[in-house]
């Protein structure tokens, strides 16, 4: 089977890889690109494990091949934080306590990402309905929900 | 164990929240998993799986699959060890089967290839010739005299004569005189109440990466709960010296239970052997709901006798429990939590562990608890409404406390029910208004938690840090809770101190992260560990001020002298100490070795609020309040998320999480799509009040606070819905159509 040859850029970097047709945008992501940051939970969309933005648009990289990255810009947990200043969300993740395990973390954080970006002022309701395909096993997302509306004030508050 | 050495208040570091050790590398995508690993020469495994519920296996043919480009090696059972008993037999049999499959998803063979891709097309390629058997899924249907016989000889001596070879073990235990305590009463429920098998549904499939050489050495990287475990188990399974694997943890992601023992890793060794080559192998999430976890489902009749004053008189119970294909459902625990809660006069529990055609069960939160408690609180509340008692105020009249023969034996100690019972009354949750198609439930949980055998090292840096090394993973920010209890006993900032996890190699045998056991055995152990190095830092002291070791104390984090004859000398700090201890007498540490038994129970009591919609029958859960004896709480919001997190669980398992078989055996949804676990706008703010009722057998008085949370939140849910709704509904999990089913039933009856 040949090989397709991807040119792309992930948080900020050109990167090349060669991949399977049917290899998705996760397995590249960790396989090919060794960013590790998304997770696979479940593969079939299901779970927000993978969540990383395609050109700004918050995706499953689960469902997206490899191949389809060519030419576009992704954003992965790798990149939220500004070299050694964390993103808000990152900083509030921690003090609130809002991951155990942490393995829906990265996920939860780009996507809360997308959703401050389009919504500086959510509601409780606005961010537990964005948020409803990221599981999270272990914390029942109590403190997930109050981090992010935290770090969305603040966020607010120093625009 | 300087237990006397007990301290119960006046702490500086234990109570306060700071920042975890590893949220940085846990926001920044940089935390190693169970599937971030990789390793040079690396191949990647994929399963065979079985797609019958239960089948001879007649041939297994991988010509066709080693033709493939790139496949370099496949294992069979041939490739295990052989002659092993008891458990290990099961385990084996479980990993990959032997002459039978014995469920949707069992294991038969595995592949080793250059790409995680040819590997899955290689092992789609190995031919298996299965003959088909009649299955049985369903517990009560497994007892049955004409359902198939899984294994004939998987029961004990046990079981009555007479019983079907399904029914494995038998328990039964009890006192006083029941059938005076129901004459007595004004009031008797006897019930029927059912629960399904439900899955951990860690967020993370398990994953491994292992190396063995010929030489009968290896390596292994692994998500666990626990990796001494998986290092004996894996070394018995292949026929090796335990001493000659390393096992190293991971970061996990999540586990509650379900990552206490093994299905991948002895899989992934025997392609290293057989390849010669690191092998990499990771689950999908279909192969961990077929083929990993679950929890056991349950069939239980209920009969409890009460005054009208609300005086429970008399209680029984007989408990079915089906764990899959073998042994080891955790019938012993649901019969022992069932009706631990209150204080009974006559008491009599019947268990039986059956086998069915399903995965083989894995420990889940509070492992039993759960279904016993649905069942308990369930029948208990069908008292209080014919009675017309307040649920807290009944239970509040019956509860355990210090003192109290328990239903399975033993008086408790210190126990916190009480409070907790007391704390929701006065919660305002139990006063809020409640509108149409709304309903409150109200409902007390019970885990006995564990101790364990537990192994750590501290040791003193030379600028007067502190290094803790434990053997239990970190799951839900153990380490943090390490560090505040080292930094408590040694004073030093809690920034001070790094707490890691070591390998197999570095400490001795350590139990895993289960039972609710690492803040109390690990953390007992690390407190023990800091005062022996305590002791050290005094000695050294003392000599260099010429007196007596006794004549020294340890006061935020300094040697000072004490005492009528020790003389005056300014205090030495602990960085002062440990600049020099490499010429006062070398390295200073301090190492602790138990298997601690005085974990203290924890009781919780949990008020939950929700609407169901009579149109649709889904339930909304509006308002919920855990109430739990923490003893101590470490780190509070660890504490309250344990809360948080298990009763989030007991609400998916309440309304909405199932294994659902076919009728051809197979499981019907092994996707999340489909095994539906709550999501973010299924639920409220899920509020927590910590009680602290110390326990007597930790220094600063923990009591393991992780499993309790799951078991109220089913029968509290199941008590709500009876309120909303108007209906009854004792099988769960209480899905839209059978709410409906049942006020249909009940608008048509
Ligand atoms: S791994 Fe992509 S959604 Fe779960
Ligand atoms: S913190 Fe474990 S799944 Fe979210």
């Amino acid at each position: 089977m040949s090989r397709i040859h991807v040119t792309t850029t992930v948080n900020g970097d050109e990167v090349e890889y060669l991949c399977e047709p049917r290899e998705t945008l996760l397995d590249c992501l960790r396989d090919h690109v060794g960013l590790t940051g998304a997770k696979e939970g479940c593969g079939t969309g299901d779970c927000g494990a993978c969540s990383v933005t395609l050109d700004g648009r918050l995706v499953c990289s689960c469902l997206v091949l490899g191949a389809e990255a060519e030419g576009k810009k992704v954003e992965t947990i790798e990149g939220l934080a500004d070299g050694d200043t964390l993103h808000p969300l990152q900083r509030k993740f921690i003090e609130h306590a809002a991951l155990q395990c942490g393995i829906c973390t990265p996920g939860i954080l780009i996507a809360a990402k997308a959703l401050l970006e389009k919504t500086p002022d959510p509601t409780e309701t606005e961010v537990r309905y964005w948020l409803a395909g990221n599981l999270c096993r272990c914390t029942g997302y109590d403190k997930i929900i109050r981090a992010v509306m935290d770090a969305a004030a603040e966020m607010r508050e120093a625009s | 164990m300087a237990l006397d050495d007990r301290k119960t208040d006046g702490f500086k570091y234990i109570g306060t929240r700071p920042n975890r050790p590893d949220g940085l590398d846990k926001v920044t995508g940089k935390a190693r998993f169970g599937a971030d690993a990789s390793a040079s020469g690396m191949l990647h495994g994929a399963i065979v799986r079985s797609p019958h519920a239960h089948a001879r296996i007649l041939k297994i043919d991988a010509t066709r699959a080693l033709a493939l480009t790139g496949v370099k090696a496949v294992v069979t059972r041939a490739d295990f060890a052989t002659g092993l008993t008891g458990e290990d037999a099961d385990l084996l049999e479980n990993v990959i089967a032997g002459e039978k499959a014995l469920y949707d998803g069992h294991a038969i063979a595995a592949v080793a290839a250059t790409s995680a891709l040819i590997a899955r097309d290689a092992a789609k390629l190995v031919e298996v010739t299965y003959e088909p058997l009649p299955h049985v899924t369903d517990v009560d249907a497994a007892m049955q005299p004409d359902a198939p016989i899984i294994r004939a000889d998987a029961a004990d001596d046990s079981v009555p004569e007479g019983m079907h070879p399904n029914v494995v073990r038998y328990m039964e235990f009890g006192r006083g005189d029941l059938e005076a305590g129901f004459a007595e009463a004004d009031a008797i429920v006897e019930q029927t109440y059912k629960t399904e098998a439900t899955h951990q549904g860690y967020i993370e499939p398990h994953a491994c990466l292992a190396q063995l050489g010929a030489d009968g050495r290896g390596e292994l990287w692994c998500c666990t709960q626990g990796h001494w475990f998986v290092r004996r188990m894996c070394t018995a399974l292949l026929g090796l010296e335990t001493s000659q694997l390393r096992v190293t943890p991971s970061e996990i992601g999540g586990g509650f239970g379900g990552k206490t023992t093994v299905f991948i890793d002895p899989i992934a060794l025997a392609l290293s052997r057989k390849a010669s080559r690191p092998v990499k192998l990771v689950m999908s999430r279909s192969e961990v709901l077929r083929a990993t976890g679950p929890t056991a489902s349950a069939s239980m009749d209920i009969k409890i006798g009460m005054k009208r004053d609300g005086t429970i008189t008399a209680a029984s119970g007989v408990f079915r429990l089906q764990g899959g294909a073998f042994p080891g459902a955790p019938t012993a625990e649901t019969m022992q939590c069932a009706f631990a809660c209150y204080e009974i006069p006559a008491v009599h529990e019947v268990g039986y562990d059956v086998i069915a055609n399903r995965p083989k069960q894995a420990a889940y939160r509070a492992p039993g608890a759960p279904m016993g408690a649905f069942a308990v609180e369930s029948a208990l509340d069908e008292l209080c409404r014919e009675l017309d008692l307040d649920p807290i105020e009944m239970r509040l009249k019956n509860a355990s406390r210090e003192g109290t023969r328990s239903s399975f034996g033993p008086r408790f100690p210190r126990v916190g029910l009480v409070e907790t019972l007391e704390a929701a009354k006065a919660h305002p949750h139990y006063a809020a208004p409640l509108g149409p198609n709304q309903g409150r439930g109200v409902a007390c949980g019970y885990w006995m938690n564990w101790g364990g055998e537990t192994s750590v090292s501290l040791a003193i840096s030379e600028d007067g840090t502190a290094q803790v090394t434990v053997g239990t993973p970190d799951i839900g920010g153990s380490r943090a809770s390490m560090a505040l209890m080292a930094a408590e006993a040694l004073g030093i900032p809690y920034e001070n101190v790094r707490c890691n996890i070591a390998d197999t190699g570095s400490l001795g045998i350590n139990e895993p992260t289960h039972g609710s056991r690492a803040t109390y055995a690990s953390g007992l152990a690390t407190i023990e560990s800091a005062r022996q190095a305590i002791g050290k830092l005094c000695e050294r002291a003392a000599d260099k001020w010429g007196i007596d070791a006794e004549a020294v104390i340890w006061e935020d984090g300094c040697a000072k002298p004490s005492g009528p004859n020790a003389g005056e000398f300014p205090p030495l700090t602990i960085a002062e100490i440990a600049a020099e201890m490499g010429s006062t007498g070398g390295p200073i540490s301090g190492h602790h070795e138990a298997t601690p038994n005085g974990h203290g129970g924890s009781f919780g009591t949990h008020l939950v609020d929700l609407e169901v919609d009579p149109e649709t029958g889904r339930t909304t859960i509006l308002r919920y309040t855990v109430v739990q004896d923490a003893g101590k709480a470490i780190h509070p919001a660890y504490v309250e998320g344990q809360f948080q997190g298990g009763a989030v669980q007991g609400i998916g398992w309440a309304l909405n999480e199932e294994y659902i078989y076919g009728q051809d055996g197979r499981l019907q949804n092994p996707i999340f799509l489909d095994y539906r676990v709550p999501v973010a706008s299924d639920l409220p703010m899920i509020d927590t009040v910590i009680v602290e009722v110390p326990n007597p057998g930790h220094p600063y008085g923990v009591r393991g606070v992780g499993e309790t949370g799951i078991t109220p939140p089913l029968p509290a849910v199941a008590n709500a819905v009876a309120t909303a709704a108007g209906v009854r509904l004792r099988h769960l999990p209480m899905t839209p159509p059978r709410i409906l089913a049942a006020l249909e039933q009940k608008a048509g009856g």
